[in-house]
């Protein structure tokens, strides 16, 4: 009798796991599953969206890997901003945030201030910042000039497009200021007083008190910046292409990564393979790639110190 | 600016010798951390004036070096309003977005409340699927979905291809929302289910009224997701002018206009300016989300 109830009473709460979980369910199985196994199976075909697709065997892998010329240069330079840009803005975003906690005197004005950036739709970030830092007329320059700094050419010099989009990164820093912010305050004072007791510098007190406490959220915001690193793609192609000055639909084809391939990143080969070349195998090769180098960091993610992010009781 | 500058009354007082070096070296430090806080904030809010002064700069003006206005062209706006397509851009941004938020938060409630709040087995995998899910570049799969959309049920040129999707659970609302739902104690759970209710309505009487911060933090998250994505209707709007969005337009705006940086910021400040109005009004709600996104398992 109560074997019964009890195998009754699972199967209930089974249907209703079922029941609360099918949106996504069914989400993960159309939007996620199938697509994965397909992106899979066209890296192996040869596939242009009109003629019926045709096995290709490895031919689109080697034509990726050493044919295409763009995707050493952009596999650099994604590498480039996942080790520069990350690790600026986690500095620059730990130093906003302590100076947060510092500020006392029109604190949320101050806070506000640095976190609107980080609101900026990214097009219209781009565009400001494209602006702000063309050569020829933008506003930076002048005043660099007028104070007698050599001016660079931002995102016009192969030198420094890349150092342009980190800067517009740290511009944005909000996010991270806020995390911060929080996890700096959480910190307990006592180990503060005791250290200042101990008669610890600054310094000391910062290296050996705030950096362990804090240090799962610098390692939080270190993956999660690698994560959103490796997917940059409106913000270098929008600079690109406002600084090469395409004119879109005039017959100017936008040469991808301009300055010389300096700003192109691993997304932006899918677009550039699969929806100018029409070449969909070797676009789902590079989207593999992605998906790889995604999949490594994000477990990264879940692993580290019994989950950074945890699963819960 | 001069009220922030104001320094703090206590500072004012002084005792003996020794308290009044501690003070000096409080005052110090309280310039040091404001002057660096001025510091920062130019760096931060100075792009915002000088793209918001080119706006009002003259056609001639905007291509030279000035950096104020001689004369204030307010009328650089009604040029960007008349630009064929711009309110277009508007209502499809408002569409894809507004439904995107019900749909995706909706959809999402459910599973939320499952991963945070049932026990069952395979839930941490689940979870762990989910927050790949999130971190996925949309790219990785574009190909396969774009084939689908477009040559299967032939919605290119809409933004359908966009919105509906977000009917099926958005993993990182579900994610944000799972965060948020961990927090609320279980006691209130099984009370609720002393008191006779099932699990839906415990979810809609009991969970989701006190799940409002949570809710209304994700909607926003979920809002300018859509306000912001560019990649989308590049894939599936591009070849049709009427499913621009804002975000896609504001692009080929300055691509039709190369020349006129004042209409293309006077454009840019009319994309950003609604996001940072909600933001004024919805302060709490975006700082809980970013909290959110991290830290507290």
């Amino acid at each position: 009798m109560s074997t019964v109830t009890l195998a009754s009473k699972r199967r209930r709460s089974a249907l209703r796991t079922l029941a609360f979980m099918s949106p996504w369910l069914i989400g993960f199985g159309v939007f996620f599953a199938y697509p994965m196994i397909s992106t899979v199976y066209f890296s192996f075909m040869h596939y242009d969206g009109f003629k019926p697709p045709t096995w290709s065997g490895t031919k689109n892998w080697t034509y990726v890997f050493e044919n295409y010329p763009l995707f050493w240069p952009a596999l650099r330079n994604t590498l480039w901003l996942v080790v520069v840009m990350v690790s600026l803005r986690v500095a620059f975003g730990l130093g906003v945030g302590l100076l947060i906690t510092k500020i006392k005197t029109g604190t949320g004005v101050f806070r506000t201030l640095f976190y609107l950036p980080y609101l900026a739709p990214p097009v219209a970030a781009t565009m400001a910042f494209a602006f702000l830092l063309n050569p020829g007329t933008g506003p930076v320059n002048s005043i660099l000039e007028k104070v007698g700094i050599p001016a660079p050419g931002w995102f016009n010099d192969p030198a420094w497009s890349k150092p342009a989009l980190t800067l517009l990164a740290l511009w944005g820093i909000g996010d991270l200021m806020v995390i911060f912010m929080a996890a700096l305050l959480d910190v307990p004072k006592e180990q503060y007083e005791a250290a200042e007791l101990d008669g610890a510098s600054a310094w000391q007190r910062f290296r050996f008190v705030t950096l362990p406490n804090i240090s799962p959220i610098v390692m939080f915001a270190v993956v999660t910046g690698v994560i959103a690193a490796m997917q940059s793609y409106t913000q270098p192609l929008i600079a690109g292409k406002v600084a090469s000055g395409v004119i879109q639909g005039a017959g100017t084809q936008f040469e991808p990564g301009y300055p010389d391939k300096s700003t192109l990143t691993l997304p932006q080969l899918v677009y550039n393979l699969g929806f100018q070349r029409f070449d969909y195998g070797s676009a789902c090769v590079v989207a593999l790639v992605l998906f790889v180098l995604s999949m490594v960091f994000t477990a990264f993610l879940m692993r580290r110190r019994g989950g950074l992010i945890q699963a819960g009781d | 600016m001069t009220q922030v500058l104001d320094k703090p009354a206590e500072l004012a007082v002084t005792t003996s010798p020794a308290e009044r070096t501690a003070r000096r070296k409080a005052l110090l430090e309280w310039v040091a951390v404001h002057a660096l806080g001025v510091a920062a904030a130019l760096f931060f809010v100075l792009p915002f004036v000088f793209v918001f002064l080119t706006s009002l700069m003259s056609d001639s003006q905007a291509l030279s070096r000035d950096l104020i206005p001689h004369t204030w062209e307010w009328g650089n706006y009604k040029k960007v309003f008349d630009t064929p397509g711009f309110l277009t851009w508007w209502k499809n941004t408002l569409l894809y977005a507004g439904a995107g938020t019900v749909l995706s938060v909706v959809s999402s409630i459910p599973v939320a409340y499952a991963l945070a709040k049932f026990r069952f087995r395979g839930r941490n995998l689940s979870l762990m699927l989910v927050i790949s899910m999130m971190m996925l570049p949309p790219q990785v799969v574009i190909i396969p979905m774009y084939l689908f959309w477009a040559k299967q049920l032939d919605l290119s040129g809409t933004l359908w291809p966009l919105i509906i999707p977000m009917a099926f659970g958005d993993a990182f609302t579900i994610f944000l929302l799972r965060q948020f739902l961990m927090t609320i104690p279980n006691e209130y759970l099984d009370a609720a289910k002393v008191d006779g209710c099932g699990d839906l309505r415990t979810l809609l009487k009991v969970v989701l009224p006190m799940a409002r911060p949570g809710i209304a933090a994700v909607a926003l998250f979920q809002f300018f997701y859509a306000w912001n994505d560019y990649f989308g209707p590049q894939i599936y709007a591009s070849e049709n002018p009427g499913a621009w969005t804002l975000s896609y337009g504001l692009e080929s705006f300055k691509g039709a206009h190369h020349t006129d940086w004042n209409l293309t910021m006077a454009a840019t400040v009319l994309v950003m300016a609604p996001v940072i109005l909600v933001f004024f009004f919805a302060q709490k709600a975006f700082v809980e989300g970013v909290t959110l996104t991290g830290v507290k398992g």
